[in-house]
């Protein structure tokens, strides 16, 4: 069992605040992605959970048993960090065995549980090696070992693929998930990186100041975003955003407008936006388009990749108009 | 793009090095020159470089004078067991200080490195007479405590600042594995510190070894150390240059072996963290 829940959570530096209040429940076995910008709280709320914090208020509930005040040797959770995190004094076999050796394990258990973790991790030709002798993505399958021989309540990620290059990213991410899927356990997963938290999460909190902004299913955040930042935040590229006439046209404060829901003309057709192609970003399989337009400002669109266009080419565009978003003064969604 | 340096500023610069150290050098190979002399070499008129009549008699003479070994064992006794006792104050007084800090950690740092600014003789009485009630006068294990006290502010120090280099992650990582404190402190944060506590313990022995003032003052016959048993050659023969220097040369040889061994590991520890 795995349900972690967060009830009014506090938590302060001296005079600043960090978290100003936020509730939560997670589920047993879900995977939760805590997604927002730089400084939005994120880790706080993850160390927090982990009990690596303490909470100036609120309580934190594991399996419905008060955990706020348990050092978190105690509460039963493994964490994977960023910087990996691995004992540089040992071998890899006995990073991997701390956990079990702490928890005063016998001496066969550890070694099957060892084994088991290794043969799981790819990791059994470098048992024997120091962490210093291991790539970045092999070190993070060791955090990741380490963190599952000890069968936890829940494990929680901190930003752990930023350290590695682009294409391990791809590749530890599907092998997260997989893990996931595989054993079912409670996992809750902090990164910055939009396309992580949408490609990895059952349910994704997206933070802002310390405050939850939405919480719900990865297409739930993409189609009804509860504000302006959530529908900023989820998508990539990001939301254009219209304020002014247009979005009143629309009774609405400001509108938004995904890249990839608008339709491409290059002659003028009625009701079109008119604009001018700044940069054309070519990736193959799509193009990326910034456009500016006449009254509106620079706007971003997602095309076919076949599609070849330049610099200073006229071009018009149509928002889906089953696809804008409206929003109030206030940000919200409308 | 590299920094070239002329060779004449090289070679003056190397020779300049050699000189210094050489004149720092100096009254050590004055004292081993001298303890192999006679005393009549020792005190001539026009004093030879070599000794011209090789002769270990001053070394038998300080022994037969004065028990050698029992102030070596003594010197082995107080700077080992000050040392040890001070690491075990010490490393979890920097742990707590490096991993757990407060707004007043900063202060009680400079507050107890300030205690080495103060000259010694300015608590002499008072530390006396509490030796003398406690009844720790002239006794090894009081030795040992004072020894302790004086070098806990630079042990602290020292480890402090090996401590905080060491990432809290890894430390923290070791929480979450279910380490308790103590495990924490044993198992990961003391043989990473491993070359930080190493020079710690080097220099430590080494200060404790030298150490003169609270030595003199605080033993006579049966607890003192090896810098008692020099000090006890200077006064009744101090014309006896050549026995004073045999004495000297017997009681800085074991430490002087010990930090040219370990000197690779000193100055490791030494300058630890001055380059990341």
């Amino acid at each position: 069992m795995g349900s972690i829940s967060l009830q009014h959570v506090k938590k302060s530096f001296g005079e600043v605040q960090i978290i100003p209040d936020i509730s939560l429940d997670i589920n047993d076995g879900e995977f939760v992605v805590f997604v927002g910008p730089s400084g939005c709280g994120k880790s706080t709320l993850l160390r927090l959970i982990a009990g690596l914090e303490d909470t100036t208020s609120g309580q934190i509930l594991l399996d419905g048993e008060d955990m706020t005040k348990a050092p978190p040797a105690r509460r039963g959770l493994a964490m994977v960090f960023q910087s990996y995190a691995l004992y540089p004094h040992m071998t890899v076999r006995d990073n991997i065995a701390f956990p079990l050796k702490m928890a005063k394990a016998p001496k066969e258990l550890i070694d099957q549980k060892v084994e088991y973790a290794a043969r799981t991790l790819n990791l059994s030709s470098y048992l024997d090696r120091r962490p210093r002798a291991l790539s970045g993505g092999q070190r993070q399958r060791v955090a990741i070992g380490r963190a599952i021989v000890r069968e936890p309540k829940a494990f929680l990620f901190d930003e752990p693929l930023s350290n590695l290059d682009a294409a391990l990213r791809v590749n530890m991410r599907l092998e997260i998930t997989e893990l996931h899927q595989q054993l079912k356990t409670t996992m809750i997963y902090v990164t910055h990186d939009q396309v992580e938290a949408m490609t990895m999460a059952d349910r994704i909190v997206v933070l802002n100041a310390g405050n939850v902004e939405q919480f719900g299913s990865p297409l739930d955040l993409y189609k009804k975003p509860a504000n302006r930042f959530v529908a900023g935040f989820i998508g990539s590229p990001k939301m254009n955003f219209i304020d002014g006439p247009e979005a009143a046209k629309h009774n609405a404060h400001s509108i938004g407008v995904r890249p990839e829901h608008f339709t491409l003309a290059t002659s003028a057709t009625s009701g079109a936006w008119k604009g001018k192609v700044g940069v054309a970003e070519q990736l193959g399989s799509d193009t990326f388009l910034h456009v500016h337009v006449e009254g509106l400002g620079l706007m971003t669109i997602r095309t076919d990749g076949d599609q070849t266009f330049s610099h200073g080419d006229d071009v018009y565009l149509t928002p889906d108009p089953t696809r804008i978003y409206r929003f109030d003064a206030a940000g919200n969604a409308i | 793009m590299a920094r070239t340096v002329p060779a004449s500023t090289r070679i003056g610069f190397t020779l300049l090095a050699w000189v210094i150290a050489l004149l720092l050098f100096s009254p050590i190979l004055w004292v081993l020159l001298t303890a192999f002399k006679t005393e009549a070499e020792a005190i001539a008129a026009s004093p030879t470089f070599l000794p011209q009549n090789f002769t270990l008699e001053n070394f038998a003479a300080v022994q037969d004078r004065s028990d050698y070994f029992k102030h070596a064992f003594n010197s082995i006794v107080v700077s080992l067991g000050s040392t040890l006792l001070g690491l075990a104050i010490g490393i979890p007084a920097a742990w707590a200080m490096a991993f757990a800090p407060t707004k007043r950690t900063k202060d009680v740092l400079m507050w107890m490195l300030s205690t080495k600014m103060m000259p010694a003789v300015g608590v002499l009485i008072p530390i006396y007479l509490i030796f003398r009630d406690l009844r720790l006068l002239d006794t090894v294990h009081g030795l040992t405590l004072i020894m302790t006290l004086i070098n806990l502010p630079i042990i602290i120090w020292m480890l402090y600042t090996y401590f905080k280099e060491i990432p809290v992650d890894i430390l923290e990582a070791a929480r979450m594995d279910g380490a308790e404190l103590w495990n924490e402190i044993v198992h990961v944060l003391v043989p990473m510190a491993v070359p930080g506590i190493a020079s710690t313990l080097l220099l430590n022995v080494i200060l404790a070894w030298n150490e003169a003032f609270w030595t003199i003052t605080l033993t006579s016959g049966r607890a003192g150390t090896l810098t008692a048993f020099i000090s006890s050659f200077s006064s009744p023969q101090g014309l006896f240059l050549a026995k004073l220097s045999a004495a000297s040369l017997l009681a800085i040889a074991p430490i002087l072996l010990m930090g040219w061994f370990s000197q690779k590991q000193l100055v490791r520890g030494l300058t630890f963290g001055a380059v990341k």
